[in-house]
């Protein structure tokens, strides 16, 4: 009866499995869901939402399939004049909630105003007329799984309340990403590999130098597995950058500290790269970016962070450099080219969303590297990308 | 129909509503509890409350980046084996005195129904969870070294922590019940400091309480102190009889609070008033 319900949550991107609803209708059939909805707020969200990630979504989506309805307000303070009183007894346990006919809004409403006509009096209990308690679709108190509230705090509905507060907004993957979680993105790049001290018994090759051995036990050992990644991270530190250099410094303090790499390589540029490369993200002390590239084999995975918008020349003209006492003698568009073509991996991830990259100098770059927003589901898309065998 | 509210907390732990029903849920359908949340929030107490409140004995199988799936389940001593062989002063004809049960194992053959507490299961590999899939589903493993099927006796009651370290694998997630720890808010908060000092003067607790918010409301903080802190903390101004008005105004034992370096300086150099805290001058 719920199966719309199921529809909502995926049309607010829960990722909701079949194995996952059958299981909370089997749930729901052994009665775990009381008869009331707070019950059945918690127990379908342990059952169908696999992650805090999407407990927003899931109030949203909630929220959308089970508020009460509005009520005019006219007809609102004669209804709680019934309403108000009455120490309300459900009668719970007598009822069936699937038995109960489902009304879609404009029938519902319908009815709801046909039965004002009707009732003439306070009505407590029961199915049909408005009143506290009872199953029918309207009043406040009852049980009906989507009915008409009108006025009172009721127990059922502070499921919808609580779903309505969305306290788990922070949690949104798409909102937040914090130094750890992106530590966890970078996670997924490792190449394990054995090398370092004799630390693991090899029981195969043991058993092996034994039998030839005669039965004399032979212990070999063999390393342990290690990571084998190298790392390049290029920054842009220019200064439309700066509304993200919280951002970036996450992404640096991230990468720094996933002590996993075999290697880890850091350097920073202002808006595009050019001959040289800075060690700091003010200026001082700087690396030739060909001796960069004669340096590092093409192995390393190189993350490049910049917004990638600028002037067209200053992308593509020789001596277009930002920097008025600097000069390049080769265009940043061909510096990019060198890096595309000298690493086997190279990703792209540009802090604006991809509706701002129609803009020409970024478009120039997304056709060099894979271009990704610096968001947890871009990071999660790059290093995937990273981890990609070149062909 | 079975009795469903089975867990509602115990003493030394207040679980919130939501968390008691989904134990309860997790109980009843027989299915893996996977509990995720910030740090010291209760994870792992929770299983012992859980033990408690069930009146039942606790596994706890601690995770480490190098266990393996297969070490839960049973290990084949071959080295030991291998040595009894060499030096012929044990029957090593029969392998089940070679094959010892791990935690998982201990958990199946338990003659009454027990508690499993995985601790941390993000800590292993990225394929663990994925290798104990059939075991948690269906609560049975073989064992090909003795042709034997080790078969749950009773349905262990498995409550399984992570810290998101690693996400964890969609198949395995769709065969657990899950539970996000909430951080607690101030009433909650106030509750489980009572549980855990019941005499505690009541103007400590708010002062401690409050200070204790305030500074988790410093957003450039590296890492927010937690509920096991503030106990720690609280254990710490009892013991040295600190007055209740010097704990917001001066911070006593900040160490306890903050465990990051940068965090601790930031906070005892910067303005040790907590009340100033919460002025955005200190924001800068």
């Amino acid at each position: 009866m719920f199966t719309q319900f199921f529809y909502t949550l995926k049309a607010y991107k829960v990722p909701v499995s079949l194995t996952e609803w059958l299981a909370m209708l089997q749930a729901m059939e052994k009665g775990f869901a009381g008869n009331n909805l707070l019950s059945f707020y918690y127990l379908a969200r342990s059952l169908l939402v696999k992650s805090e990630n999407f407990y927003d979504q899931y109030d949203l989506a909630f929220r959308e399939f089970f508020t009460g309805l509005e009520v005019p307000e006219e007809l609102f303070d004669e209804l709680l004049k019934w309403l108000s009183e009455e120490t309300l007894k459900r009668h719970r346990d007598s009822v069936d909630l699937s038995s109960l006919p489902q009304h879609d809004w404009e029938t519902l409403k319908k009815m709801f105003e046909d039965k004002l006509k009707e009732q003439k009096e306070r009505h407590n209990g029961g199915a049909n007329w408005i009143g506290t308690g009872g199953t029918s679709p309207y009043g406040h108190s009852g049980v009906h799984p989507g009915g008409i509230r009108v006025g009172g705090e009721s127990n059922n509905l502070s499921a919808v309340k609580i779903a309505t507060a969305r306290k788990f907004r922070q949690y949104r993957k798409d909102v937040t990403l914090d130094v750890r979680q992106m530590k966890v993105a970078m996670k997924k790049l490792r190449h394990l590999r054995r090398s370092g001290n004799l630390l693991e018994l090899d029981i195969d090759e043991s058993i092996d130098q034994t039998c030839r051995n005669a039965g004399e036990i032979e212990l070999v050992y063999h390393p342990e597995r290690k990571n084998d990644v190298k790392m390049l991270l290029l920054m842009d530190a220019g200064g439309s950058m700066l509304p993200y250099a919280q951002m970036v410094n996450r992404l640096f303090s991230a990468a720094n500290s996933v002590n996993h790499f075999k290697k880890f390589r850091y350097y920073y540029f202002h808006n595009c790269i050019y001959d040289h490369l800075n060690a700091g993200m003010e200026y001082g002390e700087r690396v030739s970016t060909a001796q960069l590239l004669k340096n590092l084999n093409s192995s390393y995975k190189v993350v490049i962070v910049g917004d990638a918008s600028m002037a067209p020349y200053e992308l593509f003209m020789e001596n277009g450099i930002i920097d008025y006492y600097d000069r390049n003698e080769t265009a940043g568009i061909v510096w990019l080219e060198r890096i595309a073509n000298h690493f086997r991996n190279v990703v792209w991830l540009n802090p604006n969303p991809p509706r701002y990259w129609q803009h020409p100098t970024v478009s120039a770059i997304a056709n060099l590297f894979p271009m990704y927003q610096l968001s947890l589901e871009g990071l999660e898309s790059a290093m995937v990308e990273l981890t990609r065998k070149a062909h | 129909m079975q009795n469903f509210e089975q867990y509602c907390g115990t003493g030394d732990y207040i679980a919130s509503r939501a968390l008691q029903n989904d134990v309860n849920v997790a109980i009843a359908l027989g299915r893996p509890l996977l509990i995720k949340g910030e740090p010291g929030t209760g994870k792992t107490l929770l299983a012992s409350s859980i033990s408690e409140g069930l009146e039942t004995d606790l596994l706890v199988w601690t995770i480490k980046s190098t266990t393996k799936a297969q070490d839960g389940l049973y290990i084949y001593d071959t080295v030991q084996r291998l040595n009894d062989a060499r030096f012929g002063d044990h029957d090593i004809s029969d392998i089940k005195h070679y094959i010892k049960h791990g935690k998982l194992g201990q958990a199946f053959t338990s003659p009454k129904r027990v508690v499993l507490l995985i601790d941390e299961i993000d800590k292993a590999d990225i394929e663990f969870p994925n290798d104990l899939l059939t075991e948690l589903d269906e609560m049975k493993f073989y064992i090909p070294e003795t042709a034997e099927t080790v078969s749950a006796r009773h349905r262990p009651v498995i409550i399984i922590t992570s810290n998101a370290e690693k996400e964890l694998p969609d198949a395995f997630l769709r065969r657990c019940v899950f539970h996000y720890i909430q951080f607690p808010d101030a009433a909650f908060m106030n509750d489980i400091v009572k549980v855990h000092f019941p005499n505690l003067e009541e103007k400590i607790m708010k002062e401690a309480v409050e200070a204790f918010f305030s500074l988790r409301e410093l957003d450039n903080l590296r890492k927010k102190p937690s509920t096991s802190e503030l106990i720690d903390w609280i254990k710490v101004l009892v013991a040295s009889g600190t007055r209740p008005k010097d704990i917001g105004r001066e911070l006593p034992f900040l160490g306890a609070l903050l465990k990051n370096e940068q965090d601790y300086h930031q906070v005892a150099n910067g303005e040790t008033d907590t009340r100033s805290i919460r002025r955005p001058s200190f924001l800068r």
